[in-house]
C-alpha cells in the first residue's frame, strides 16, 4: 500500500476499523483458530453471518449471508455463536483507547469510530505517527488488527481505511485525494447504494472520476436534488461533516427472531426475561439507568409494534425490566398470534452516578439487584450466563441461539 | 311504570349512579341503569360486576315497573334538562322523558338480562359520615394505580372492635389512618382490602347524611363484599383477594431528628421549587436548626431552585431528597396548620404526622374527641453524588 510513508500534512481524521472484528476475537479467545475459516453468526435455519475471517472472506463469505449458505460456500469453517459482551467489552476498551488520545471520537458502531486529531498533534505527533500509534497499541493491548485511514475528511479517511483492510495504513493527502478518488467504482462514495449505483452504471458513470466530470445537474436529475448535489460534492473531495463526539446511549437493547414462529405465552415470557436480563446487563456494565422500557413484537406477517411504559424509578434491574416488558406483551392480549420476533428496550437512560433514585419501602438492602450485580461478577470470571435465572436454564442440547 | 320527578333530584340520583357504570361494559346490558318503581320510590342502580351503585328517591309515581336505559345518555339528558319537574313513562320497548317543552325517547334494554345486583351483606357498624370521608381520603392517595400489583390498588381496612384502621401503600409512601366507629357486636374484628379508587369515590359522595353503614360479609359467607350506605344512596365493592403489605413492620419505631412544619408556607415554597423539578427529579431539603432549605433542579440545562422556610428542627442537620408529588400529597393530606416530620436517616422513610393545636387550658370547653391518628411514610430518594 503505498502513501504509508508520506508525511501527513493536511490531514486531522482518522478512520480506525477493527479487522473482521467478532470473529479476530474470537481467533484470540481460540488461538487454534487462528489462519482458518470462522465465521460468527447465528445458529439455526434463520442464522445470517455477522462477522467471517478473511480466510473464511476468501470463499466468499460475507456479512449479512445466511450462514447455511456460508457453509455451502465454505464448508471448512468453524461456526461460533457470537458473545455479543465480550465484544462490548473489547469495544469499550478500544473506544477508550481512542479517547486517551482525543476526545472529538464519534463512534460509528462497534467496531469503527472517526478520531479529529487536529489537537492532539503536539502531544503525540501527527495525524501518521497517531495512526501507528493505535495500531500498535490495538494489537498489544487486545491482540486484534485494525486498519487506518488518514484524510483531511472523513469520507476520504473512511475509504482509505477500507482500501488499507486488512492490518493497513493509508494516508491520503490534500493533493493526492483526486488521484486516490477518481479510480474508485462509484460504489465506493458515501451515499451510493445498489439502488444509485445502477442508476449510475446505466448513464455510463462507473468510476468517481466519470462522476465529477458529469455536470452536477444531470446528476441531479439522474439520482434527484439532494442526492446529486451531495454525489457531485463527493467526486470532488467535498465532504463538509466534522466529527462529532458521541452523544451517551440513548437507548439500548436486544432483541432475538425465533428459529421457528412462536405462539406459546411461555415461550414468549422466557425470551422477555433472558433479553431483560441481557439488557440489564448492558445498562449496569455502562453505568445506565433506564427510564423507560418498550417492547417490540414482529408478528409471523412481519407487520411490527413496539410499546412502552415509563417506570415509576429509574432502574438497571433485569427483573423490574421483566415485569414490565411482560406487563406489556400481556396488555396486548394477543390470542396465540404467531411471534417472529420480540426485543426489549431500555430508554431515556441517565447516568447511575447523577440520578436519583427512589427507594421503596420495606425494600430488604441486598436485594434482587444485588444478586443481579453478583451475577454480573460471576459472568465476568466464568463467562456469560454463568449464573442466570431458573427458568433460563434448559437441557444443554436444547441451547437458544444468540445473535 | 309512569312517575313524575323534580329535575335536581333526579338528576342527582342518577349522575350518583352513572359514575360506576364501565366505560367499556363487558355486556351491553351492563351499561344500563335500571329504574325501579315501586310505591312512591324510585331507585336507580347500575352494576358492573365489581361496583354496585343504588339511590332513591321520593317520586309521584302513578304505575310501578322497571325499565332498564342506556346509562350515559340517560345521565346526560337529565343533567341538561330545564329546572321543571321530570315526567317519565315506560311506553313497550321504549322510554319517554317530558320535561317543560322537551321530550326524549330511550330505547330500553331488556330487564330479563340484567344480573341481580349483590344484596347488601349485614351491617358491621356505623362511622360519622365526614369523618369517614376524611379518613379514606387521606389513606387513598398513598394507594397505586398500577393494575399489574393489586395488593398495591387497594385500601387495607382493619376492624378491632370500636377502632378502624386504613392502610395503603404504592411501594414509596403509606399512609395510615385509625378513627372510631361504632361496631354492630362489641369485639368484632376484621380485616379486610378494598379497591381504593372506589372506597374513595364512595366515601366522598355518602356524606348527604350524617351517618355511613359499613357492611361486610367476607371469607366464608360467599364472594368478599364491601356495602357502604349512606342516605338514600348504597353502594358495594368486591374486595380485593390479595395479601396486604405488613406495614406495621415498615413503621419506624423511633426517630434521630424531627421537624415542625407551617403546613401552608412550606407547602407553598416546596410546590414552587417543584416546578423546575423535572420528572423522576427529586425535591432536596436541607434540614438545620431553624431553617429548611428546599432545592430542585440543578444540572446545566435544567432550571435552578432554591428557598429557605422557617421550621423547627430538632436533631443533626440532614439533607435529604423526596419525589415532590409523594412529599406535596402527604402535606395536603394531614388537614393541620402544622404537621411533624421525623427522620431516621436520608434513606429510611420519613414520617408526616398532623400536630394537633394546642388548647388554651382554661378554655371552658371540654377537649373535642382526639380525631385519630394520621401517618403518612415517605420513602426518600437517593440523591445523586
Amino acid at each position: 500500500m503505498g502513501g504509508s510513508t508520506a508525511r501527513a500534512a493536511g490531514c486531522t481524521v482518522l478512520h480506525v476499523d477493527m479487522d473482521a472484528f467478532f470473529a479476530s476475537v474470537e481467533v484470540r479467545r481460540h488461538p487454534e483458530l487462528a489462519g482458518t475459516p470462522v465465521i460468527v453468526g447465528g445458529h439455526g435455519n434463520r442464522g445470517v453471518v455477522t462477522s467471517a475471517t478473511y480466510e473464511a472472506r476468501r470463499y466468499g463469505v460475507h456479512s449479512a449471508m445466511p450462514v447455511s449458505r456460508a457453509l455451502r460456500l465454505c464448508p471448512t469453517a468453524t461456526v461460533l455463536p457470537g458473545d455479543l459482551a465480550l465484544y462490548e467489552e473489547v469495544s469499550r476498551s478500544v473506544m477508550a483507547l481512542f479517547r486517551s488520545i482525543t476526545p472529538v471520537v464519534q463512534p460509528l458502531s462497534l467496531d469503527e469510530a472517526f478520531l479529529d486529531v487536529s489537537g492532539s498533534g503536539r502531544r503525540l505527533g501527527d495525524a501518521l505517527a497517531i495512526a501507528e500509534h493505535i495500531r500498535s497499541r490495538v494489537h498489544d493491548e487486545q491482540g486484534i488488527t485494525c486498519s487506518v485511514g488518514v484524510a483531511g475528511s472523513m469520507f476520504v479517511a473512511k475509504l482509505a481505511s477500507t482500501h488499507s483492510k486488512p492490518d493497513g495504513l493509508l494516508v491520503v493527502r490534500p493533493p493526492e485525494v483526486m488521484a486516490f478518488l477518481h479510480p474508485l467504482p462509484v460504489g465506493a462514495l458515501w451515499g451510493v447504494g445498489p439502488k444509485t449505483e445502477d442508476v449510475l452504471l446505466r448513464l455510463g458513470l462507473r468510476t468517481v472520476g466519470d462522476l465529477a466530470h458529469v455536470p452536477a445537474q444531470t446528476l441531479q436529475r439522474a439520482v434527484g436534488a439532494a442526492a446529486g448535489r451531495h454525489l457531485h460534492e463527493l467526486s470532488w473531495g467535498r465532504d463538509p461533516r466534522r466529527v462529532v463526539p458521541d452523544e451517551p446511549d440513548r437507548s439500548t437493547g436486544a432483541e432475538e427472531t425465533f428459529s421457528t414462529d412462536v405462539d406459546d405465552p411461555q415461550v414468549v415470557h422466557r425470551e422477555l426475561l433472558r433479553l431483560s436480563e441481557r439488557t440489564a446487563g448492558r445498562l449496569r456494565s455502562a453505568g445506565h439507568l433506564a427510564r423507560t422500557v418498550s417492547i417490540k413484537v414482529r408478528f409471523a406477517d412481519f407487520h411490527t409494534i413496539t410499546r412502552s411504559r415509563t417506570l415509576a424509578a429509574p432502574t438497571d434491574v433485569g427483573q423490574e425490566l421483566y415485569d414490565t416488558a411482560r406487563a406489556l406483551y400481556d396488555a396486548l392480549g394477543l390470542d396465540r398470534a404467531r411471534i417472529r420476533l420480540v426485543g426489549v428496550r431500555a430508554e431515556r437512560l441517565v447516568d447511575e452516578g447523577s440520578a436519583a433514585q427512589q427507594l421503596e419501602l420495606g425494600v430488604r438492602e441486598h436485594g434482587r439487584r444485588d444478586a443481579e450485580l453478583a451475577a454480573d461478577r460471576a459472568a465476568r470470571r466464568f463467562g456469560a450466563g454463568a449464573v442466570r435465572p431458573g427458568t433460563l436454564i434448559r437441557p444443554a442440547a436444547g441451547g437458544g441461539g444468540r445473535p | 311504570m309512569k312517575f313524575r320527578v323534580a329535575r335536581e333530584v333526579l338528576a342527582d340520583a342518577v349522575a350518583w349512579t352513572a359514575r360506576s357504570l364501565p366505560p367499556r361494559p363487558s355486556v351491553p346490558v351492563l351499561a344500563g341503569i335500571m329504574l325501579d318503581v315501586e310505591g312512591n320510590t324510585l331507585s336507580v342502580s347500575g352494576f358492573d360486576y365489581e361496583v354496585s351503585a343504588r339511590s332513591e328517591v321520593d317520586v309521584h309515581a302513578t304505575d310501578g315497573g322497571r325499565a332498564l336505559v342506556p346509562g350515559r345518555l340517560l345521565a346526560e339528558i337529565t343533567r341538561a334538562l330545564p329546572p321543571h319537574p321530570v315526567e317519565i313513562v315506560a311506553e313497550g320497548s321504549r322510554l319517554s322523558i317530558s320535561c317543560s317543552n322537551a321530550r326524549f325517547s330511550l330505547p330500553t334494554l331488556p330487564v330479563e338480562d340484567y344480573p341481580s345486583l349483590p344484596s347488601m351483606p349485614s351491617a358491621a357498624g356505623v362511622v360519622e359520615s365526614d369523618a369517614f370521608a376524611e379518613a379514606v381520603g387521606q389513606v387513598a392517595i398513598a394507594a397505586g394505580r398500577d393494575d399489574t400489583l393489586p395488593m398495591l390498588t387497594g385500601v387495607r381496612l382493619e376492624i378491632e372492635d370500636d377502632l378502624v384502621t386504613l392502610a395503603a401503600t404504592d411501594r414509596y409512601r403509606l399512609a395510615v389512618r385509625e378513627f372510631a366507629w361504632r361496631p354492630e357486636t362489641p369485639g368484632l374484628t376484621a380485616a379486610v382490602l378494598v379497591p381504593a379508587r372506589t372506597l374513595a369515590d364512595a366515601a366522598k359522595t355518602l356524606t348527604s347524611g350524617p351517618e355511613v353503614v359499613l357492611s361486610l360479609s367476607s371469607g366464608t359467607s360467599g364472594e368478599g363484599i364491601l356495602g357502604l350506605s349512606g342516605k338514600d344512596r348504597q353502594t358495594t365493592t368486591r374486595l380485593l383477594d390479595a395479601e396486604f403489605v405488613k406495614y406495621r413492620a415498615i413503621m419506624p419505631s423511633s426517630s434521630t431528628s424531627f421537624a415542625t412544619l407551617p403546613v401552608g408556607m412550606f407547602t407553598d415554597a416546596a410546590k414552587r421549587v417543584a416546578l423546575v423539578a423535572e420528572r423522576g427529579t427529586p425535591l432536596r431539603c436541607e434540614f438545620t436548626p431553624g431553617t429548611v432549605t428546599l432545592k430542585a433542579g440543578g444540572s446545566d440545562d435544567e432550571g435552578q431552585a432554591e428557598e429557605r422556610c422557617d421550621v423547627e428542627f430538632d436533631g443533626d442537620p440532614l439533607t435529604i431528597g423526596f419525589n415532590p408529588t409523594f412529599l406535596l400529597d402527604g402535606l395536603a393530606a394531614v388537614h393541620t396548620e402544622r404537621a411533624r416530620m421525623d427522620f431516621t436517616s436520608a434513606l429510611k422513610p420519613a414520617v408526616l404526622s398532623g400536630v394537633e393545636p394546642e388548647r388554651d387550658p382554661d378554655a371552658a370547653e371540654k377537649p373535642a374527641v382526639r380525631p385519630g391518628s394520621y401517618r403518612y411514610l415517605i420513602m426518600p430518594v437517593r440523591l445523586p453524588g
